[in-house]
C-alpha cells in the first residue's frame, strides 16, 4: 500500500510543481470552448439543438481529461530516459504496485484537470443541472482518466524512445477525441461515422459525462457505464502486463 | 555454489541478445568484504551483467547467487541485498534531495522514523544536507552522483553496485567519492562492486579485478597479480596488453538518441 501511495503522492508532486504545464494544458481546451463554444452556437441553436455551450463542455471535460492521462501514462518512457525508471525496476516490490501507483497518480492529476475545465465552462456560460449531477459526472472522470493512463502505460512499455509520439498523437489521440462525439450530436450522422464512434471507447465517456452533466444521452447512462468500466478493467490488466515485461 | 565466503558467485553466465552474445560464458566470485572492480572497454558486456546481478534483465544461461539468493527466483530479497548507483543518473529532477530519498525508502519499506534518521546520517555524509530540500535539478553532477550514493545505502545493503560512479567528474569530486567508498567498505563491510574506465582508480582502490572484453573475462586476480602476469608496471597498460589498443564502438541506444534530441530541443527554446 506505501508504495501505491508514494508513487502517486510522486505524481501529485511533479504536478503541482509544473505550473507552466497546467496552465499550457488549459490553453486548448479554452481555445475550443470560445471558438467553437460561441462560433457553432448560433447555427446549432438554429438547428433546434439548444445551446452548444451545454453540449460541448462535457465533450471538452473529456478532451482534457483523455490527453492528460495518456500523457501522464506516456511519462514512463521521460522516465525510462532519466533513468528514474531503473530506480523503481530494481525496488523490491512488485511492478503491478508500480504500475498501479502510477496510474491512479495520472488519474488523479487528469481529474484535476477535468475540474479545472468544468469550474472554466461556468464562466463560459454552461449550467449544472444540479449538485445531483457531481456525483455521477465524478464517476466518469474517474473511468475515462483510469482508462486512458492504463492506455498510456501499455502505450509507453512497447515504445523506445519518444520518436513514436507523433505517430500516437496523430494516429491515436486525435481520432479518439475527434471521433468520440464530443463536438457533434450522433443522431443522424452517416452510418460509417456512426459505426465508428461505436468503437471509440471515448464515445461512452463522452455520452456518460453528457448524461450526468446535462441530462441527454445517446447509448444511456446504463450502456455507457458497463462498457467503460470493462475497458477499464481490461486495459489496465493490458497496461499491468505489458509493464510487467519491460527490460531495461 | 556453497563457499559462505563468497558473497556474489556467477557461474557459465551467459547473455543473447538474438543474434548477439553480449556476455559469454563468464564465471567469478567475489568475496564478503571486498573491493572488486570491473574493468573492459566499451561494449564488453559489464553493463549487462550488472543487470542480470541486479534482477534487470534475465540471463540466457548460467547461475547467479547475490548474498545467497537467485535474483530470477527471489527477486525480492536479492534487492533488498543490494544497493546500486547506475551508469547513468537515476534521480527525479523534480523531487528535492530528501524526497528523492524517501521515495527510495519506502520502496525498501524502512520505518518512518529509522528513515528519517538514516536520511540525516547518509546526507552529511555525502556533504549535501545544507541542500537537501531543493530540487535536484539545481544539483551539479558531482552532486547527483554524491546523492545516488547516499540513496542507494538508505536501506543498508550488503553488497554495492556502481556502474562508472565517477565518469564525468572533476578529479576532486573523484578523490572524495572513492574516500567515501574505502571508508564505507572499511567502517559497515560492505561489499564494493564497481566498473570504471580510470584503470588507475580500480589500481588505487580495487583489491580484486576482472577484465572483460567481448563478452568474456580474460583475465582476474589481485592487481599486482595481473601486473606480474603481464609484465607491466602499471594496471592501465597490463589492461591494454590484454585488450589491445584497438578502439571500441558501442552502438547508440534508443535512449541515449532521444537524450541527444533532448538536449536538442532544450538548446533551441
Amino acid at each position: 500500500m506505501s508504495t501505491v501511495y508514494i508513487l502517486w503522492l510522486r505524481q501529485i508532486k511533479r504536478y503541482f510543481r509544473s505550473r507552466s504545464r497546467i496552465v499550457g494544458s488549459l490553453g486548448q481546451p479554452i481555445l475550443f470552448l470560445v471558438a467553437l463554444g460561441f462560433g457553432f452556437g448560433p447555427v446549432f441553436r438554429r438547428a433546434g439543438q439548444g445551446s452548444y455551450i451545454q453540449f460541448l463542455v462535457p465533450g471538452i471535460i473529456a478532451m482534457s481529461i483523455l490527453f492528460t492521462s495518456i500523457f501522464s501514462g506516456i511519462e514512463i518512457i521521460w522516465d525510462r530516459q532519466f533513468g528514474f525508471l531503473k530506480e523503481t525496476l530494481v525496488a523490491p516490490v512488485s511492478r503491478l504496485e508500480i504500475m498501479v501507483g502510477r496510474t491512479l497518480g495520472g488519474a488523479t492529476v487528469a481529474i484535476f484537470q477535468g475540474v479545472i475545465v468544468f469550474f472554466i465552462s461556468l464562466f463560459a456560460g454552461f449550467r449544472l443541472p444540479g449538485v445531483h449531477a457531481l456525483i455521477p459526472t465524478f464517476v466518469f472522470m474517474l473511468l475515462i482518466a483510469v482508462l486512458f493512463t492504463a492506455l498510456g502505460t501499455a502505450i509507453a512499455s512497447k515504445l523506445e524512445d519518444m520518436q513514436g509520439f507523433q505517430l500516437i498523437m496523430n494516429f491515436l489521440i486525435m481520432p479518439l477525441f475527434f471521433l468520440s462525439g464530443a463536438l457533434f450530436p450522433l443522431d443522424g450522422v452517416p452510418t460509417v461515422l456512426a459505426t465508428i464512434v461505436r468503437f471509440d471507447p471515448l464515445s461512452y465517456g463522452v455520452d456518460g459525462l453528457r448524461s450526468a452533466l446535462v441530462g441527454t444521452s445517446h447509448f444511456g447512462f446504463t450502456v455507457d457505464l458497463t462498457i467503460l468500466s470493462v475497458l477499464t478493467f481490461f486495459l489496465l490488466i493490458l497496461g499491468s502486463y505489458l509493464f510487467s515485461k519491460i527490460e531495461i | 555454489m556453497d563457499n559462505n565466503n563468497h558473497i556474489i558467485e556467477v557461474k557459465n553466465l551467459t547473455k543473447r541478445f538474438s543474434s548477439f552474445t553480449a556476455v559469454d560464458d563468464i564465471s567469478f566470485n567475489v568475496e564478503k568484504g571486498d573491493i572488486f572492480a570491473f574493468l573492459g572497454p566499451n561494449g564488453a558486456g559489464k553493463t549487462t551483467t550488472i543487470k542480470m546481478l541486479t534482477t534487470l534483465l534475465f540471463p540466457t544461461e548460467g547461475k547467479i547467487s547475490l548474498n545467497g539468493y537467485n535474483p530470477m527466483s527471489q527477486k525480492d530479497e536479492a534487492r533488498r541485498s543490494f544497493g546500486i548507483v547506475f551508469q547513468d543518473p537515476s534521480l527525479d529532477d523534480e523531487l528535492t534531495a530528501r524526497e528523492n530519498l524517501e521515495f527510495h525508502g519506502v520502496l525498501y519499506k524502512v520505518p518512518g522514523r529509522l528513515m528519517n534518521s538514516r536520511i540525516e546520517e547518509l546526507m552529511k555524509f555525502v556533504e549535501l544536507w545544507e541542500r537537501r530540500d531543493h530540487l535536484v535539478k539545481t544539483f551539479s553532477g558531482g552532486m547527483k552522483r554524491r546523492l545516488e550514493i547516499a540513496r542507494g545505502l538508505l536501506h543498508h545493503p550488503k553488497i554495492f553496485f556502481l556502474d562508472e560512479p565517477t565518469q564525468g567528474l572533476d578529479p576532486q569530486t573523484r578523490n572524495h567519492m572513492w574516500e567515501y567508498i574505502e571508508n564505507l567498505n572499511k567502517k559497515e563491510h560492505i561489499t564494493v562492486f564497481f566498473t570504471t574506465h580510470y584503470i588507475e582508480e580500480a589500481e588505487k582502490v580495487a583489491r580484486r579485478v576482472a577484465i572483460m572484453d567481448h563478452g568474456k573475462i580474460v583475465a582476474q586476480g589481485t592487481p599486482d597479480g595481473l601486473k606480474e602476469k603481464t609484465g607491466k608496471q602499471t594496471l592501465e597498460d597490463a589492461f591494454l596488453s590484454l585488450t589491445g589498443h584497438g578502439i571500441r564502438d558501442e552502438e547508440a541506444s534508443g535512449v541515449d538518441r532521444m537524450r541527444q534530441h533532448r538536449a536538442m530541443w532544450r538548446r533551441g527554446r
